[in-house]
């Protein structure tokens, strides 16, 4: 196979590219429209109001392996008013989903605490999904001084 | 990697209709499948993917897990007691395996 210089530039131009970006800049990173994706899903296409849905994340976290978070809502979660559940995304992260939790009447409170995983500085974004469909949203920045992906 | 091992905390007693926080932890490495080997290979994803609790039977609490859980998932979250009974919590790991616990509590 015969190379042309145009060929043979673009190839080390990419290279090049690779070498510069490739150990900073995750090439499996997710990015803002898959994270939208994954809430598209959730939310069933509605757009999410903000309010009564409160995410707590560190402002700066120095360890991305165990960044603790904790999201709670305003609810009576009661028979006919409560939080069916509540989606955790990661913007930055290879794959942007984090958790799902589901409450029911019997929570008593629709809160949850755990920790997680953030490959480097980005947004967590989590969303609410009440009983009667309606979806609200909260969103952090994070800092993460060390990702927490390996690799 | 050692079984796993549940550590769950939930208080002895409670009041009917008192609403309380329920801690759990669960030793686990969870292997996200992003890290390499030495030899560049990359390590299989290996995580707990479900954990619930259950209260007398009836769902309280549940979690679809990600990789992106640290290693050793906790969870807090709350329960509404009205009678005595037991919480028996459940995870699931990706190879099948289930583990569980079970804890009971006293409602004066």
């Amino acid at each position: 196979m015969q190379v042309t210089r145009r060929q043979a530039l673009g190839l080390s131009a990419g290279a090049v590219a690779l070498v510069a970006f490739g150990p900073g800049l995750n090439a499996a990173r997710a990015d803002a429209a898959a994270t939208d994706k994954s809430l598209m899903e959730f939310t069933g296409g509605k757009a999410p109001a903000t309010g009564r849905i409160t995410l707590n994340a560190p402002e700066i976290a120095e360890n991305g392996n165990t960044v603790p978070i904790s999201v709670s809502v305003e609810s009576d979660m009661t028979d006919a008013s409560y939080v069916e559940s509540v989606v955790v995304l990661a913007e930055g992260n290879p794959n942007p989903s984090v958790a799902t939790f589901h409450f029911t009447p019997m929570s008593g409170e629709a809160s949850a605490t755990t920790r997680m995983r953030l490959a480097g500085t980005q947004n967590v974004i989590a969303i609410a999904k009440m009983n009667d469909g309606s979806v609200f949203m909260d969103k952090k920045l994070v800092k993460v001084t060390i990702g927490g992906c390996g690799g | 990697m050692a079984t796993p091992k549940p550590r769950v905390k939930v208080p002895k007693s409670a009041s009917a209709g008192e609403v309380i926080t329920i801690k759990t932890l669960i030793s686990h490495n969870m292997e996200s499948g992003q890290r390499k080997d030495k030899d560049g290979n990359v390590i299989p994803r290996q995580i707990i993917n479900k954990f619930s609790c259950e209260f007398n039977g009836k769902p309280v609490f549940g979690c679809d897990i990600a990789p992106a859980i640290s290693a050793n998932p906790y969870f807090e979250f709350s329960a509404k007691v009205m009678e005595s009974g037991s919480f028996t919590f459940t995870w699931v790991d990706d190879n099948g395996e289930t583990y569980s616990h079970e804890q009971a509590i006293e409602v004066k």
